[in-house]
């Protein structure tokens, strides 16, 4: 399979610069785009026709003990098309008992079996099926993302939906391959670890990836042999119960993967502090993090996974090739609609080339076309919710108040749904709101830098501790900023490369443990030391 | 250096199970107990004549920055000897405010370093020089440890300073071997991973092994690169000091270590919850665990390491060596006074050798020689404090309301200090708290088990998953068992195995992560990664910088579709 990377996908003027993401262009169908003969939109057309999404929603119920039912209250939520803000369907309502069941039912296939009892080889089987099955629903399930989230439906299905299929596969190879440690003794004895399943993985998932999310929690979960709960973002509940509805065609056996959809208050908060939840792994925000740190905390002290919010820096330097910079720069913010942890949501620009780098920003984020996401050509779609709209829109005048210059954007688009005009900040100071918070709209603050040492120290003061970019062409200035940047990723002349194998996760506030790659098993295995007494041993 | 091992230095018994135990036994001169040739002291004896300690108290004050001063509010606390409860010294009482300090220091230590801008190398040197003197300085620091805490001086002497020191060898070892990842990538990347140290450690450590666990926490954050805030256990502040101090003599620069004394709600508390601390790892009871990651939560998301409570099951199979698991569960329970994280607390032994296990376990528990612990020959000293004696006894009160049969022992021991009685229950069952709690004291209890289906799911059936012992000769009863105890150690035909490069840390509510070993980097350290846009010709020789992309990148822009003027 061609490297599938989001960052080259979704940056169209770099299709260049790697050769496995230009020849994904090309399969894409894009290249025709570098002649300039893709149909310019107008967003006004892009918002008035609506595409109808090419797919039924078959899924709205929990799916417990391999079965779909009804909240156990009989309550249902409604979801809805973020284009319009109209419902598209009412889903199950999960609540605490809900999340008892669907507990009980995970409880019940990790202590009795089959799951942890199943050879690994049985469950990298099964989850290379899953991922064959989800290839041949790729166009369903890009479709109802996109029809939920309000995401690009191109970034779904041709970065995120492959992003997910390649996880699984990534994971289908670990499950065989869980080793422990034998250990030197100091004395006559033999030494063993066993890196055991946990047991029972709550897990909760947020609304900007619904299905990627899936794919970083559930592959490491399943592959060290946990079963699992999971609840879904309330904004997006639909695609996770259509993959774990072929998680179970591909052979999971039953309550080893359950889905309840529902609010935090009610069924996030049951999971974070149910008694018989070994681990809980929770992506969403530094505040609702803490809670579910405080609930575990308060009830049996499970371990916890968290990947929290961020103002990652995307440092300019003077020697960055410009135009390359401005581009993931601006990819590096507007990508998703903004809504990303990692978004690089402070750009500082070196002083000697801030001119040029602005007005190169700002010519491309009016150039960005807003509109229907499932609309080819379009690059920006709605935010996901009117409550995310608004926080947006605060936040842009909160940076008009406080006296950064509005270069362009700075409202909604259209009537209808949740359209914001891609907005670039000039002249944004450190200590302002938009500086500060995690705004995840699409809204770029750019910031002026003298010397290295001093954008180190800025980068650095914020609670957050994501991400990080650094631009420059010098190998001293690359290395000195990647030690010197307190986060867990540091992009060096690229920015959004989410490769199977790559952790990811926060420094600081932004999170605790790491995802993806071998990092991620950590946290859904125990280690279990085992010793005995050797007699008459040939060697120590 | 032979091997050191708790269980078979204190397990006098035993002596021949392993051949570097019996010369270390050798070494210590007590060989001659197998030849009942030890004299034999009276409990009376061993409580009256008190022997005084061979050492001075030099060091009371917090150390802060490298130097030793005053808590900031000039108050104090007094710190006791558990043979008599009588107040031996007093010290520095820290609390907020020495704690904002000692962050401070760390802080900027590590911020602005020298300690994480010197070489692996360096940082190596110094462990290694601090574990050299604390081999010269082994006397004072034993006698200082049993004189604050009660432990058998020859424990201190023999094991656990032996133990510390090897555990500085083992991360010094460490310390220029942290490495990272290359990482494939699914295109044209370089990717690596970086594993940096996390910054301000912040370390809460208990009274009942603090040299140990002085050196479980401190060795790893150092080796790391990290800088420490250490808060010691209010009953247990000098050894931490004076080691401290040794390791400032060794080279260790101002700040990267800071020793603050003092209380849990204080002290303790400020340090869990403060903002500027990056890390905080706590060894204690679970309640306050669960206490030290809530202020975690509520702060700043600090990483949390617990090491907490246990309630280990310890099963002895119809085919075991009823001798040996006799003498070990007894260790496993009774060793440093029943204070021990993973005592072995539930003894299941199978119903076709339990009345011989019964009546041999009870022979040894009246046996056990307790007394003062600065003597030759005693295998019991006092319990740390009044409060903990207090607790001991209301348990010990409650296996004999609750219907067990108290089969010896039950009570104090001497009008001074806190002693207490080699104490046996039998016929305990898994309702009776004293089954279900965590006592930390010298009491077994003895519980009957029919099958291994019945034992797996009863010694499972707690909160706790600290440790298990299994004893059987049978190799797949112990691999049934090693792979159905849910416990973070399972130690077969042995307890108490303590080697640097075993993992040690809890399933369930006995903890969160593990200590020792290789494991123990993984609290210390952050995973950065780097990927690096790379382009490469497909013949295989790297191109550095590709002429041709930004005329790509250009061409590439010119055919973006221009979006709308929307401003």
């Amino acid at each position: 399979m061609a490297a599938r990377r989001i960052s080259s996908l979704l940056t169209r003027s770099l299709s260049a610069s790697s050769s496995a993401s230009a020849s994904l262009l090309s399969s894409l169908g894009r290249n025709s785009s570098r002649n300039g003969s893709i149909k310019r939109l107008s967003t006004s057309t892009a918002l008035e026709e609506l595409i109808v999404p090419p797919v039924q929603i078959a899924y709205t119920q929990n799916l417990i003990d391999g079965k779909f039912v009804d909240a156990a209250s009989g309550k249902t939520f409604p979801t809805y098309d973020p284009r319009t803000g109209e419902v598209i369907a009412h889903v199950a309502e999960g609540d605490a008992e809900d999340v008892n069941r669907a507990v009980a039912a995970a409880r019940k296939a990790f202590d009795e079996g089959p799951w942890p009892k199943m050879t690994p080889y049985e469950r990298s089987r099964i989850l290379l099926r899953f991922a064959d099955l989800v290839e041949k629903h790729s166009d369903e399930l890009a479709a109802l993302e996109t029809w939920n989230n309000g995401k690009l439906h191109e970034q779904a299905a041709k970065a995120e939906l492959p992003l997910l299929i390649r996880l699984f596969h990534y994971y289908a190879g670990w499950a065989d391959k869980i080793h422990g440690l034998t250990v030197p003794a100091d004395g006559n004895h033999h030494v063993q670890t066993l890196h055991e399943p946990i047991g029972v993985a709550g897990q909760i998932i947020p609304w900007n990836f619904p299905l990627l999310m899936f794919a970083w929690k559930v592959g490491p979960a399943l592959a060290c042999g946990n079963t699992i709960v999971l609840k879904t973002a309330e904004q997006t509940p639909l695609t996770a119960l259509y993959v774990a509805k072929l998680f179970h065609e591909a052979g999971l056996p039953p309550g080893v993967l359950n889905v309840v959809s529902g609010f935090g208050p009610t069924a996030g908060a049951a999971l974070a502090s149910h008694m018989d939840v070994d681990k809980i792994a929770f992506t969403g925000s530094t505040d609702t993090g803490k809670v579910v740190l405080e609930l575990a905390a308060k009830s049996n002290l499970k371990p916890v996974t968290l990947e929290l919010g961020g103002k990652s820096p995307f440092i300019v330097c003077e020697d960055a090739d410009i135009d390359h910079a401005v581009e993931l720069a601006h990819f590096a913010l507007f990508f998703n609609q903004g809504q990303c942890c990692c978004a690089g949501s402070r750009t500082f620009v070196h002083e000697r080339v801030y001119d040029e780098f602005l007005e190169k920003a700002k010519a491309r984020a009016l150039r960005r076309v807003v509109g229907d996401p499932f609309k080819k050509g379009v690059e920006q779609g709605p935010q996901i919710d009117s409550e995310q709209f608004e926080k947006v829109l605060r936040y842009i005048r909160s940076g008009i108040e406080s006296n950064a210059t509005l270069e362009c954007g700075g409202d909604r688009l259209g009537k209808k749904g949740y359209f914001i005009q891609p907005t670039v900040f000039s002249n944004v100071t450190d200590d302002m709101l938009i500086a500060k918070d995690e705004i995840f709209g699409p809204v770029q603050s750019i910031l002026k830098f003298k010397d290295l040492d001093e954008v180190i120290r800025r980068a650095n003061a914020t609670r957050y501790g994501l991400a990080a970019g650094v631009f420059t062409k010098n190998i001293d200035t690359a290395n000195t900023l990647t030690r010197a940047l307190r986060a867990g990723t540091v992009w060096v002349n690229c920015f959004d490369v989410f490769d199977a194998a790559i952790p990811f996760g926060g420094y600081k506030m932004s999170g605790i443990g790491r995802e993806k790659g071998i990092y991620s098993l950590h946290n859904y295995l125990q280690v279990k030391a085992v010793v005995t007494p050797l007699k008459n041993p040939a060697w120590l």
